[in-house]
């Protein structure tokens, strides 16, 4: 059973516990190498690189024949973790991916780091929006967005072990907000966070944490919110969405990505098919990023809690 | 084999290329054709492997990145013993183990690589000639690749990191043919100078007839005396002609691919000297 912290004052950097957690699978398990292109610093990957030369690979910038390097190792047994940015992870190789590790269901574990507009200051170029959408088409493709630092390392632990197919991480540059004290990750399900009567917020990433405040918002409004952690948005956890929606009658979707393809439209589809109720999206709408600081642009692109709740509120009112 | 019986041998799988494409009404049968000669010496004289194990993990990897030349895989495929040669009836056809491209998703057995996009393949292999380098088993990668394919981008990047993490178990083997889709590669987007391309990445190349068994051999035998699980990898760039064997295809891009008429048929199994 996962358990909360009591307040979330405390900010860490996702990468940072990625970083961390990696050497430690590494220990474990002979098989697990380590792939980037000239970006181990900033993925973190270059602590796993440090006590592991031997099964670290940097392969200068070439993320389409890193993608296929890694189906390689991949179809001969190896567990192979690839990271860049997210953009260069899911943006520039997704043919690579799409023919010889989504096909082939290769077991590749794509961890990317700066997805979403929380990248900051290097602007819209390197804020991709679309990453979630452009992995969750690919059949065989499994898509995770872990909401903090521990629930990151539980996901890391989680696919180091046995895939029976690749698996997208999607991780960030900026520090989030810790919601967990303690995480019990299991793939492909989601996990109601707080319980709540009139209307279910599912939430992934940073904007887990926004949804809890927001939670806490509404509360003040006498509105009582249920929301809900979708870590796994594919295979998405369809049975804990439709009972949640069931008993609130109103989605919220809360995600820093582009409202389009990602976990907007996966809870869309799902309720629009087993139950239909009210959905709101909250998200970037269909824009590119731009610089600034990414708190700034968190607020300047409306995914804040405040966000959420007049939202939330405004879709049952 | 004796040279004689590597040329009948490779007439042989021409021929049956050209039936499964006839067959199937669809396919590319020129670049097969071309490729059968420097195919058939490896595939009978030096590829260490079990058909009848299709999976033994000890067995040298030959990873098809062109896709489309797949009907001659799966006429090596099939004579070797890896599945019925029945199965070359089916080619293309809906549910068939046999698919326009190679998949691995329909555990054809021998296919490596599920290929069909161009310019794949040479990453793949460089990944799977890195994990016999770290599991410390002794197989070689060879990887099939295209002329046309060396316009891909990829194809560079894979060449310049299989040579910065010394991969010298592995080798490459270009048909150059000077054809691709849309006619001449030499009209369309020259890749030339192949040679001191590959040579400029820092590759063993061996440039070679791939018609001459003799130079064919010369060059394998070249790989397997350099290769190492460290150490350069090795390029053969192999002259060979579209078309080989068929005189009406013979160097005509337009053959890249088509279907022969039932005389066009006749005719091409007469040249090939092949007796029904």
């Amino acid at each position: 059973m996962s358990k909360l912290v009591d307040s979330r004052d405390e900010k860490i950097k996702i990468r940072d516990a990625y970083g961390d957690i990696l050497p430690e699978v590494g220990r474990q398990d002979e098989d697990i190498v380590v792939l980037t292109a000239d970006l181990a610093g900033s993925t973190r990957t270059k602590y796993f690189g440090q006590e592991f030369p031997e099964r670290f690979f940097n392969v200068g910038i070439t993320e389409a024949n890193m993608m296929g390097m890694s189906a390689g190792l991949a179809m001969e047994g190896k567990k192979p973790f690839v990271s860049t940015f997210a953009v260069f992870a899911t943006g520039k190789p997704w043919e690579q991916i799409r023919q010889t590790i989504a096909y082939q269901s290769a077991p590749v574990r794509i961890v990317a780091t700066h997805s979403g507009i929380t990248v900051g200051e290097d602007g819209a170029s390197h804020q991709i929006l679309e990453d979630v959408s452009n992995m969750r088409v690919l059949p065989n493709m499994k898509v995770v967005v872990p909401a903090d630092a521990r629930q990151t390392e539980e996901v890391i632990k989680r696919v180091s072990g046995d895939m029976d197919g690749p698996v997208y991480v999607r991780l960030a540059r900026a520090a989030f907000p810790v919601v967990y004290e303690e995480c019990d990750f299991e793939l492909g399900k989601a996990e109601v966070l707080r319980e709540g009567n009139d209307v279910s917020i599912f939430a992934m990433g940073l904007m887990v944490a926004n949804s809890l405040d927001a939670a806490e918002i509404l509360e003040d409004e006498g509105i009582s919110a249920e929301v809900v952690n979708v870590s796994t948005v594919k295979p998405l956890d369809k049975e804990t969405i439709l009972e949640s929606v069931g008993k609130t009658g109103a989605a919220v979707t809360a995600e820093e990505h582009n409202i389009i393809g990602g976990l907007g439209s996966a809870v869309s589809e799902t309720v629009a098919e087993g139950n239909p109720v009210p959905v709101k999206r909250v998200g970037v709408e269909d824009q590119f990023g731009e610089s600034g600081p990414a708190y700034d642009l968190v607020e300047h692109f409306g995914l804040t809690a405040e966000d959420i709740a007049s939202k939330a509120e405004k879709l049952i009112r | 084999m004796e040279t004689n019986e590597l040329k009948e041998k490779a007439n042989q799988l021409r021929a049956d290329v050209l039936k499964m494409v006839t067959n199937a009404n669809s396919g590319h049968p020129g670049g097969a054709l071309g490729m059968a000669g420097t195919w058939t010496a490896l595939h009978y004289e030096y590829l260490n492997d079990k058909p009848e194990d299709p999976d033994w993990e000890d067995r040298d990897r030959f990873i098809l990145s062109n896709g489309h030349t797949c009907p001659l895989l799966y006429a090596v495929l099939a004579d070797k013993g890896y599945f019925p040669k029945e199965e070359l009836d089916g080619f293309r056809s809906l549910g068939a183990l046999l698919q326009g491209h190679p998949s691995t998703a329909k555990g054809t057995p021998g296919v490596e690589f599920s290929s069909g996009s161009l310019g794949h393949g040479l990453s793949f292999g460089a990944g799977v000639a890195l994990s016999g380098r770290l599991s410390d088993q002794d197989y070689r990668t060879y990887v099939s690749i295209s002329d046309a394919e060396c316009q891909e981008g990829q194809t560079w990047e894979a060449a310049a990191v299989a040579r910065d993490k010394e991969l010298g178990n592995l080798c490459t083997l270009v048909d150059y043919n000077d054809s691709q889709i849309d006619g001449k590669v030499s009209d369309i987007m020259d890749v030339a100078p192949l040679a001191d391309k590959w040579e400029s990445f820092g590759w063993q190349v061996l440039e070679i007839d791939g018609h001459d068994y003799d130079e064919i051999t010369d060059a394998f035998d070249s790989f397997l005396d350099n290769s190492a699980p460290k150490g350069k990898p090795t390029a053969i760039i192999s002259h060979n002609t579209l078309g080989k064997g068929v005189s009406f295809m013979e160097g005509d891009p337009g053959w890249h691919h088509g279907v022969l008429t039932d005389d066009q048929m006749e005719q091409a199994m007469e040249e090939l000297g092949i007796k029904e």
